[in-house]
């Protein structure tokens, strides 16, 4: 096969491909891909998966690119990413801010999930310290939660700094004997945790949901005072009347942003990804399926598009 | 020598004073002095990092160069080194695609793991012989085996375009460096800066112009990998020796010829060494380019940690060791060739080139048979085997039955080393530590030194970032000296046996390409996450160029100068004290020097076991999209680096002078 005869081939295939490709794209406004953003927790793979499929049903063409969780803003002001699917309440928050003030960002409202931050201990803690998971029983158990370098006050994992969260301001306001210590991420986090899950050691630390951590490890979430806004805005609220954040953590919605062109480049697309919404229950039974018994993303995607195909159809208006 | 030692012994009266001060401010400064000095007050900071962030908006949506913003001129360029990645990749790991998307239809297969691993093997035979051979084939069949070679090759399409580009680069600045002087002074800071400034702080504006995805994770690695490769060629060309240069201008060399005919090939086994930093650096960032979206190995190491499957994080890590040792071996082996004269014209192609052929031949043999047997297009998961289970297993067992006797290590290092350390760099006045930084440079290389170091040192302060930095200073600091005291004895015991070498460089060598992420989770499972996790990381990484340089020096002390010791009846210890060791301090120091700067590029990935040092700043920075902070925060970085760099440079050529080694 000579030169020419290759590249005519190729022209060839190409040609066909596209024409192949023209039926089905027929109804939708652009045969350029849309780009979703995959992060590296599992969730966030099966949320864009769940999304990438059934925008593929519509029509649309579609392609994975793997981004970092805030670095992908970057790509996302430029429109060279365009949809990522899941911007948590209480991590994101400002970077997804930020960038919608841009204007090159939209907020495409809410996934469904809700995001559960707060501390927590493994479930035999709960024989050492038996006041749990009343915040108030903290303190009796500070020792029983101490390390050589904390000592004699309990240690507290927290979240990366980049978290925020408030917990030294907790710690402070709730006059709590414990030191808080910052992960850097969150594979940190729960290499702790897995660690002393291991040995059955005492630990205190940030977990958050939807995640395979609360699936995997039996325990349980401190109880605070629930979260108000005067909590965190009024010092006067609360059981100390001189400091705010006397109160837990706030629970968020999980957000969807896009680059502001989908909506006059793809609108169809565009109205589908505002309509996806899921729950905290199956999103846990995914995550669990994939991370815990060993299953894989795709797999478990296909699953919930077989069982759930009214609802999906009914975000592509089918 | 005299008059050496009266020079000397004022400074001996000054440093022992400056210790008592450094005390008596320990203990008195929080009392006797106010609390800005030694917490710089927020309102004397210069609000540089607003500046540079005002900048570099306005250099990504305003800037024109003429006909075109600065903007398009940047995507022109990522355009431009996209195709050849495009079409690596292509051949590597997706085949040749028509079409965008989901709706890209497949035309051509990728080469098949057969091909592959029969290329490199011919490769290896070709370059040096059969023990080479296997070598590398056993490396890519390790990547099929495992299940590692889709990724494998997705990172290898990346490697195999960034190196040439970091090589050529490296190599054309290299030689502009050698022939104008000015140039290789101007160039000189601008590598310092390239190798020291974490890729974090400037990811955000590399993302903004060269847009998302891997082709910004390969400029990202392209920046810094291409140092150590124009350092080099500026070494190599000047020590080829002068006789080679004037025999071929005697031959009526133009200048192009020279260069290129002449004084490349004579310094080519110097310039290796180049491209093999840059093989070497470039897998190194491959963690961090995936998460600018270069997916690959670095991809599945991240997914795996964050999982906690410690095992498939190693295996991935264990890939990319192997990907370098091949890579490098072979580059090695390619460079270290020496042509065969070509006999006549007249031979046919197939004599020609025969291992070109048959290589093809093989290529194109398993394509076609890849479309009768899908096991020859691709290793069938079947065969693949995993160790995953055994290393999770060995890490539960290590912290199920010895966490209480490495508690125990812990604690007793903490509280009697890291945290004093710690508590006196934090209460030093800073006016105080810049004046003993510019003293340090007065006494090892005069006033131009000491103007140096002070003003980079105030910049830190100005800046606002004292407080981190010198947290970093900590940090690095016991990290280096424990790095040299694993380092510098292991350099010396492997030096005097061939065997205990071979195997000491290959651990080191792995320990310098697994990516630290690998070691990082299992490490934080042993001693929990702080400071203590930080700096078992950076001796892991930054030991060992302690041991390579050691080594190195040793090895090379004279050997009239050691039979002269044996002669005049040293016992060994004699030998090692007062001939070895001080012949080889110059190298030593180099090495103490590399050891320092591996410590600070580790400062960014510690920042991920939760330190609260320079390297956080700029992941905050980078997290935030603050671009001025980042750059602030990394500048910083590099000029302790500098200042390190700087001060040991000229201690260990004053060292030189006296040993008369100059």
């Amino acid at each position: 096969m000579n030169i020419f005869e290759r590249v005519s081939a190729v022209a060839m295939a190409g040609t066909m491909a596209v024409m192949l490709a023209a039926p089905a794209g027929a109804a939708v406004e652009s045969e350029d891909p849309i780009k979703l953003t995959l992060h590296d927790w599992t969730g966030q793979l099966i949320t864009t998966r769940i999304m990438g499929e059934v925008l593929q049903k519509a029509g649309y063409n579609i392609e994975y690119v793997q981004a970092d969780y805030i670095a992908q803003f970057a790509g996302l002001k430029s429109g060279d990413l365009h949809v990522a699917m899941e911007i948590w309440e209480t991590t994101g928050r400002e970077a997804m801010d930020e960038a919608t003030a841009t204007g090159n960002v939209e907020n495409l409202g809410e996934t469904g999930l809700q995001a559960i931050e707060e501390w927590w201990y493994p479930a035999y803690m709960k024989e050492r310290c038996p006041g749990l998971p009343d915040w108030t029983a903290l303190n009796d158990c500070a020792e029983e939660f101490s390390t050589p370098e904390t000592a004699p006050m309990g240690r507290y994992l927290g979240g990366p700094v980049t978290w925020g969260g408030f917990d030294d301001e907790r710690v402070e306001a709730l006059e709590l004997d414990y030191e808080v210590v910052h992960a850097g991420t969150d594979a940190a986090l729960f290499a702790e945790l897995e660690s002393a899950y291991q040995r059955e050691a005492p630990v205190l630390l940030w977990v958050y949901a939807p995640h395979w951590a609360p699936i995997k490890y039996e325990g349980e979430w401190v109880e605070f005072p629930p979260y108000t806004a005067e909590c965190y805005d009024d010092p006067a609220w609360g059981s100390n009347p001189d400091t705010a954040y006397d109160c837990g953590k706030p629970r968020g919605p999980i957000w969807k942003v896009a680059w502001s062109g989908v909506k006059d480049k793809w609108p169809g697309a565009h109205a589908a990804i505002g309509a996806f919404t899921l729950d905290n229950d199956e999103m846990g039974a995914m995550v669990a399926a994939v991370d815990l018994e060993g299953g894989t993303v795709e797999g478990v995607v296909d699953q919930w598009m077989a069982d759930n195909e009214s609802r999906w159809k009914s975000w592509i208006g089918m | 020598m005299a008059s050496d030692r009266v020079a000397r012994s004022p400074w001996r009266w000054f440093w022992s004073g400056a210790l008592v001060v450094s005390f008596g401010l320990y203990y008195l400064a929080g009392e006797l002095l106010p609390r800005a000095a030694t917490r710089y007050p927020a309102a004397w900071r210069i609000p540089l990092k607003d500046d540079i962030s005002a900048f570099m908006n306005w250099l990504i949506e305003d800037a024109t160069l003429g006909l075109v913003t600065f903007k398009e001129f940047t995507r022109g360029i990522a355009w431009v080194l996209e195709q050849p990645l495009n079409l690596a990749t292509s051949l590597f790991a997706t085949g040749f695609l028509s079409g965008v998307g989901s709706n890209a239809e497949q035309i051509l297969p990728p080469l098949s793991w057969v091909a592959v691993i029969a290329v490199v093997y011919l490769m290896g035979r070709y370059a040096r012989d059969v023990k080479l051979a296997l070598l590398v084939a056993g490396c890519f069949g390790y990547l099929a085996l495992f299940g590692q070679w889709h990724s494998a090759m997705v990172t290898l399409s990346s490697i195999v375009i960034a190196v040439p580009f970091g090589v050529a680069g490296g190599l054309l600045l290299g030689i502009a460096g050698y022939r104008w002087r000015a140039f290789e002074r101007a160039i000189t800071p601008v590598l310092d800066l390239m190798q020291t400034i974490p890729i974090f702080a400037y990811l955000v504006p590399i993302l903004f112009l060269f847009g998302f995805g891997p082709v910004a994770a390969m400029i990202g690695t392209i920046i810094y990998a291409m140092p150590p490769m124009v350092r080099v060629t500026m070494l190599a060309l000047r020590s080829v020796p002068d006789e080679v240069v004037e025999f071929g201008r005697m031959a009526g060399c133009t200048r192009r010829q020279l260069t290129w005919k002449v004084l490349v090939p004579s310094a080519s086994s110097g310039l290796m060494v180049g491209v093999n930093q840059v093989i070497m650096l470039s897998l190194n960032m491959v963690i961090i380019a995936s998460m600018i979206g270069a997916g690959g190995l670095g991809y599945d190491v991240l997914t795996s940690l964050r999982r906690l499957d410690i095992g498939a994080g190693i295996e991935a890590g264990v890939a990319i060791v192997v990907l370098a040792i091949a890579l490098d071996r072979l580059s090695q082996a390619y460079a270290a060739r020496t042509p065969t004269g070509r006999a006549g014209g007249e031979t046919s192609l197939v004599k020609r080139h025969p291992w070109t052929l048959l290589a093809l031949g093989i290529v194109v043999a398993a394509y076609l048979g890849g479309l009768l047997f899908a096991a020859l297009a691709e290793f069938p998961q079947a065969w693949q085997i995993t160790t995953g289970p055994f290393w999770t297993a060995l890490v539960k067992w290590v912290n199920v039955n010895f966490y209480d006797t490495l508690e125990a290590v812990k604690a007793a290092l903490l509280i009697n080393v890291l945290v004093p350390v710690k508590r006196f760099l934090l209460a030093m006045p800073w006016a105080w530590v810049i004046f003993l930084v510019a003293a340090a440079g007065w006494w090892l290389g005069g006033w131009r030194l000491s103007l140096l170091t002070a003003a980079l040192s105030t910049f830190i302060l100005v800046t606002g970032q004292w407080a981190d930095a010198m947290v970093t200073v900590y940090l690095t600091g016991i990290s280096v000296v424990i790095a040299a005291l694993i380092g510098i004895p292991v350099g010396i015991a492997a030096a005097g046996n061939d065997r205990a070498w071979r195997v000491v460089q290959a651990c080191i060598d792995t320990l310098q390409t697994l990516p630290s992420f690998v070691y990082l989770i299992p490490v934080v499972m042993l001693f929990r996450v702080g400071d203590f996790s930080a700096m078992i990381a950076i001796v892991a990484y930054a030991v060992a160029p302690a041991i390579r340089y050691t080594a190195h020096g040793i090895r090379y002390v004279p050997t009239e100068l050691v039979e002269a010791g044996i002669v005049s009846g040293c016992t060994p210890r004699q030998l090692l004290f007062k001939i070895r060791l001080p012949l080889a301090m110059p190298e030593i120091m180099l090495g103490i020097n590399q050891t320092i700067m591996l410590a600070l590029s580790m400062l960014v990935i510690t920042a991920l076991v939760g330190t609260r040092d320079l390297g956080q700043e700029v992941y905050i920075a980078l997290t935030k999209a603050d671009t001025g902070r980042g750059i602030v925060a990394g500048l910083s970085v590099a000029f302790i680096a500098i200042i390190a760099d700087r001060l040991i440079a000229a201690g260990s050529n004053r060292v030189r002078r006296r040993l008369g080694l100059q």
